[in-house]
């Protein structure tokens, strides 16, 4: 299911990760995060563990690693940021380099890094191993609001149909001779997104009554309800139990 | 009605008028038998759109009634009404909002209540009615403009419709999508009232033609009589496409 929506964070695969139902992997991903925040900064042989683990995982699900780290890419603003704190933290400072760095700081800076780096390889990780449209049939069988689920099935359809919409008018905006580089010629970009905006509500207006007309009573049915055996469950959340102890041995050892 | 047989469509002297004031269909009459295929002409403005909307109950009848094959369309009714009303919108990117095409087909009979193999079923039989069979899982966007137009008619079909309205279906299609359409619609043999501004598609499709214009019916009758009334057609804002000849 899912082969028109090839988005790129998914990479196709038949792996016995790519097989597990949706949900496990949404509960194993969320909790694997948890367990890496509740971490204390200073157990610094532990984070190693977590990313053991995902090292297991796409191994498993025959992720490249280098496939990983071009999409890691997206945290560098926020890498960015942690730099910084070394240098604005308060004392004790420490000498490195000729450079005064604030132990605090480097600490702070290392917490960011380090939990932020796991928490974007892990989302990859589910990413990278699950179709969009079955990670919100695994949201709505978890039980999310049927309204969010909704929202997002029908975002997931016509956000390439807007963005279809934007392009055809860019192009006849373009042909007429506008040229968006120019300052003064924003008024018109920005006039294009307010027109494309009632135009987006007008077809929302319209598929509501084709939704209707086909006896839409506010609640996307669901197709099939196989539910996960206790087999996938096992299988799935054993990446976060072992995430899990390493938490636990974190706070032990600190 | 004893004596009668129950008409697949039956609209008794509905008027409507918008909330600014503005009448849109005036004491309109109709009734489509079992099995007919009538085409609706009329310029634009004429009503033709919000005639379809109280067909399923949509927009209310301020006055009159409509009943599909016997049952009457009000409020505790709606559900059963809009399963034997089955609308076919004008542009099928509205009428195609689920991620795939299988599952777009599946949406309604789910909502009606059908579950599991029969659902499985129904899509597959409405995708095979429309020659759609091989392209389940694909997603509307990838499909060729003929090609979502019957989708969109397979999502309405799923439903096993009593009568099948088609809002403008020959519009943006292509000769040959045109062509592959009408056969389908011509298989199917399904009580069909369709809304079209394509009069040659309406003589090919439609042995009867309803002509509405400022919210009244104005004429009724067999297509090629009503295409063949030049005069008709002058005072009704119609027109036969440019060396279109009446064989």
């Amino acid at each position: 299911m899912g082969a028109g929506h090839a988005h790129p964070l998914y990479l196709p695969g038949s792996s016995a990760v790519h097989r597990l139902p949706a949900e496990v992997k949404i509960v194993a991903a969320v909790f694997g995060v948890l367990c890496v925040v509740a971490t204390p900064r200073e157990a610094f042989g532990v984070f190693g563990g977590y990313l053991l683990v995902l090292v297991a995982v796409w191994i498993v699900a025959g992720i490249p690693l280098r496939w990983i780290a071009a999409r890691s890419l997206i945290e560098a603003p926020f890498v960015v940021l942690a730099v910084l704190l070394p240098f604005t933290g308060p004392p004790p400072t420490v000498e490195w380099l000729g450079l005064a760095l604030s132990e605090p700081g480097l600490l702070g800076a290392w917490n960011i890094v380090v939990k932020g780096a796991l928490g974007v390889l892990t989302s990859l990780t589910l990413a990278a191993t699950t179709p969009l449209r079955d990670l919100l049939l695994g949201l709505q069988r978890l039980g999310a609001p049927a309204l969010v689920v909704t929202i997002a099935t029908l975002m997931l359809r016509y956000v390439d149909v807007i963005a279809g919409e934007a392009r055809r008018m860019r192009l006849a905006r373009i042909s007429r001779g506008h040229d968006p580089r120019f300052l003064w010629q924003l008024g018109a970009t920005a006039r294009g997104v307010g027109s494309l905006f009632v135009r987006s509500y007008a077809r929302g207006e319209r598929v509501h009554l084709a939704m209707l007309a086909r006896g839409w009573a506010g609640r996307m049915p669901r197709r099939s309800d196989a539910a996960a055996t206790p087999r996938q469950w096992a299988l799935g959340l054993a990446p976060a139990v072992a995430a899990f102890a390493l938490a636990l041995a974190g706070w032990l050892a600190t | 009605m004893a004596g009668h047989v129950t008409a697949s469509l039956e609209i008794a002297d509905v008027t409507f008028a918008y909330p600014d004031g503005h009448p849109a269909l005036r004491d309109v009459k109709l009734r489509i038998e079992r099995g007919e295929r009538v085409a609706l002409l009329g310029p634009n403005g004429a009503g033709k759109t919000t005639l379809v909307l109280h067909l399923n109950g949509i927009l209310a009848a301020q006055q009159g009634s409509v009943s599909v094959a016997g049952l009457e369309v009000a409020k505790p009714n709606l559900r059963e009404i809009r399963r034997r009303v089955g609308i076919v919108f004008q542009d099928p990117d509205d009428q195609l909002f689920m991620p795939t095409v299988a599952e777009d087909v599946a949406f309604g009979p789910a909502n009606f209540g059908v579950t599991g193999a029969e659902l499985d079923a129904r899509v597959d039989a409405a995708l095979a009615a429309v020659d759609m069979a091989g392209h389940k899982d694909r997603s509307p966007l990838n499909l060729s403009g003929g090609q979502r137009r019957r989708v969109a008619l397979a999502t309405v079909l799923a439903c096993e419709p009593e009568i099948l309205v088609l809002d403008e279906p020959s519009s943006n299609l292509d000769p040959v999508a045109r062509r592959e359409l009408a056969e389908v619609l011509l298989r199917l043999d399904a009580t069909t009232l369709m809304v079209t501004h394509d009069l040659p598609f309406a003589l090919q499709l439609c042995p009867r033609s309803i002509v509405l214009d400022d919210g009244a019916v104005v004429a009724d009758g067999p297509t090629r009589d009503l295409l063949g009334d030049a005069e008709l057609l002058r005072r009704h804002r119609l027109e036969l496409p440019f060396g279109f000849v009446l064989s």
